[in-house]
């Protein structure tokens, strides 16, 4: 049942072979086991999870039960869920129990009824790639336990492919669903821009912030997407459009697809054993029907240093708002009202925060503005056009998820330069807003690859259809780590 | 602003978001440099109202140089005449009827405020 997909639990809870209290039981006595050494949860609340087990209980027994109701998943602690401590990793939120739902909290609760689990590890206020700035201390990867789970969604993922959760949430500002499911052997998906709502999604960079789901499936993947999407009044960059439903295109097949290879993201860079299991999966892609065409995205070798003048300059006016006066944590010990924010952020925020938000107020100050945050949004536009002219030649873009696969804990921590490249795949997408995934693709020295997959604006179910008919034809993703039995 | 008798020395007000970098900052206008000095890292500290030792400037000095290397890779693009974009989508800004839409939670929010009397929250005196 552990390894079970969300439709198999469906159906088992349909069919009343398992309720959903003794289902949501079985995953909560596994992280009461194995989260010691993982640290992938920081927040369980096991009588919260069993009342909503019971909930749902009675929907499916009353009939009014949706496809995911009773099953249980785990929520990144970026989104606010009303009692819950959603702490965001921070010290600044380590005791801010929201006093609201997320609108992806509420959807999931209150419309498909699925049961949180709990709260899972992250970076500090998602700016991290390895999950090592969180106020709460590293997660594991269930891999290697020595090795980091990727970030900023590393408690997710580590939940998910240690199987102490059928599926979680995440969320990706520059590759943080993607390269941490690369990193675990998940399937991650970031949709596009204004997809998911934001509102009650603690911001990190707003205009490049998106929620998604990360399961062992593109299937799992696309029955929890139907469950976050939807137009919300509450998120003033919400994209009114029609609800489609994720999983109708999954089994089409693939002939004729064209597969867009991005030579910028086949040079150097990348290790040689990652650049293989990438090749051996276009490989397979051809075998289904596929063809390949070379096209170029000229100026992605621009998108981390456009992205690190973008991403904090909306982090250091977002993150203004912890003052200690309306909520999180106050300084014990203070002067004026200016020591009492200066002392306050000092205490509350780690050293990855503190950095970027220096670099927003950096770059966004006079005299600096133009140089570099003008600069950075017009090189973002530049970036954006590429993709648009790359579509113009193939359905779907492909490339490594990450540069490298799962590093030692520690091994980057030091330099943030170094921790930053390990984005250099991802960050292209999130500046132009395009959906983008990672599917499990091999293994190199016993630890997972992703192939990340890169689609059109809203082509999200093409995207899944693309990972599914892989998945049907491979069993990577279906590889589980040894010892979590 | 209102100031009530019983607190002492406090005073009551309604915060708002208390940094305006654009405005507040006062470096000067001058070419973008390759790296930062210390006494910039301290001023910049100050505007994100983020205290700092001498020691934590400095290791922050170095990690910022690093970064701001990485960065400065943008300046050998021609970008003239490119539209800045700030935003994923080309949409605008929705407008909406002007009523009440919002249930009154006031107690709820303030629950989770590190100092509240009165139904208002509690900062240093800013004003004698």
């Amino acid at each position: 049942m552990i390894n079970a997909s969300l439709k198999d639990l469906s159906l088992a809870l349909a069919a009343k072979k398992i309720s959903s209290v003794e289902l949501s039981s079985l995953f909560l006595e596994r992280i009461e086991r194995l989260n010691p050494t993982l640290n992938a949860f920081v927040t369980v609340d096991r009588e919260k999870s069993l009342q909503m087990a019971r909930d749902a209980d009675a929907r499916i027994a009353a009939g009014t039960a949706g496809p995911l109701t009773g099953i249980p998943i785990a929520q990144k602690d970026i989104f606010c869920a009303e009692g819950w401590l959603s702490t965001c990793g921070s010290k600044m939120l380590a005791n801010f129990v929201s006093p609201y739902d997320a609108t992806v909290i509420r959807k999931m609760h209150a419309e498909a009824g699925l049961v949180s689990l709990g709260k899972t590890n992250m970076d500090e206020f998602a700016m991290g790639s390895s999950n090592e700035t969180s106020f709460f201390g590293s997660v594991r990867n269930p891999w290697d336990t020595e090795r980091v789970p990727g970030g900023s969604s590393g408690g997710s993922a580590a939940a998910v492919a240690a199987r102490l959760a059928p599926a979680a949430t995440g969320t990706d500002t520059g590759g943080s669903i993607r390269q941490p499911a690369a990193l675990c052997n998940l399937t991650g998906l970031k949709p596009t821009y204004g997809v998911v709502s934001r509102y009650g999604m603690i911001a990190f960079a707003s205009s490049l912030d998106q929620g998604g789901p990360m399961a062992a499936s593109a299937e799992d993947c696309a029955l929890l997407l139907n469950t976050m999407v939807g137009f919300d009044e509450r998120d003033s960059t919400s994209l009114d459009r029609p609800v489609e439903d994720y999983a109708r295109d999954l089994d089409k097949p693939l002939n004729g697809l064209r597969i867009g290879l991005p030579k910028e993201f086949f040079g150097e860079g990348c290790d040689a054993g990652v650049m293989s299991a990438v090749r051996a999966a276009i490989a397979e892609y051809e075998k289904l029907g596929a063809t390949t065409v070379e096209v170029s995205l000229p100026n992605s070798h621009l998108s981390v240093p456009a992205y690190y003048v973008i991403a904090p300059a909306e982090a250091s006016s977002n993150l203004s708002r912890f003052d200690g006066v309306r909520y999180g944590y106050r300084a014990p010990d203070y002067g004026n009202l200016d020591d009492m924010y200066m002392k306050t952020r000092a205490q509350g925020f780690g050293a990855e925060v503190k950095r970027r938000i220096l670099i927003g107020a950096y770059v966004l100050s006079h005299g600096y503005y133009d140089a570099y945050y003008l600069q950075a949004q017009r090189i973002r536009r530049l970036i954006a056009n590429d993709f648009v002219e790359a579509f113009k030649h193939c359905d779907v873009i492909m490339s490594p998820t990450s540069p490298s696969t799962a590093f030692k804990l520690g091994e980057k921590a030091a330099d943030p330069v170094q921790m930053y490249l390990s984005d250099i795949y991802t960050i292209a997408v999130n500046l132009a807003g395009l959906p983008g995934m990672s599917i499990p693709c091999g293994f190199v020295g016993g630890l997972p690859v992703g192939l990340q997959l890169i689609g059109n604006y809203f082509a999200e179910g093409q995207l899944l259809n693309v990972a599914h008919r892989y998945q049907q034809a491979t069993d990577w993703h279906q590889r589980r780590p040894g010892g979590i039995e | 602003m209102l100031r009530l008798g019983g607190a002492v020395g406090k005073t009551f007000m309604i915060p708002y978001n208390a940094f305006h970098f654009k405005t507040l900052c006062t470096a000067k206008k001058s070419l973008a440099p390759m790296s930062l000095t210390l006494e910039q890292v301290k001023r910049i500290a100050h505007l994100a109202r983020i205290e700092i030792s001498d020691d934590e400037a400095l290791t922050t000095q170095g990690h910022l140089n690093g970064i701001f290397q990485l960065i400065e890779q943008m300046q050998a693009v021609d970008t003239t005449g490119v539209e800045p974009m700030a935003h994923a989508q080309d949409v605008s800004q929705r407008l909406r009827e002007d009523v009440v839409s919002e249930t009154d939670r006031r107690a709820a929010y303030q629950a989770v405020a590190p100092e509240i009397e009165a139904g208002l929250y509690l900062v240093p005196k800013v004003i004698e």
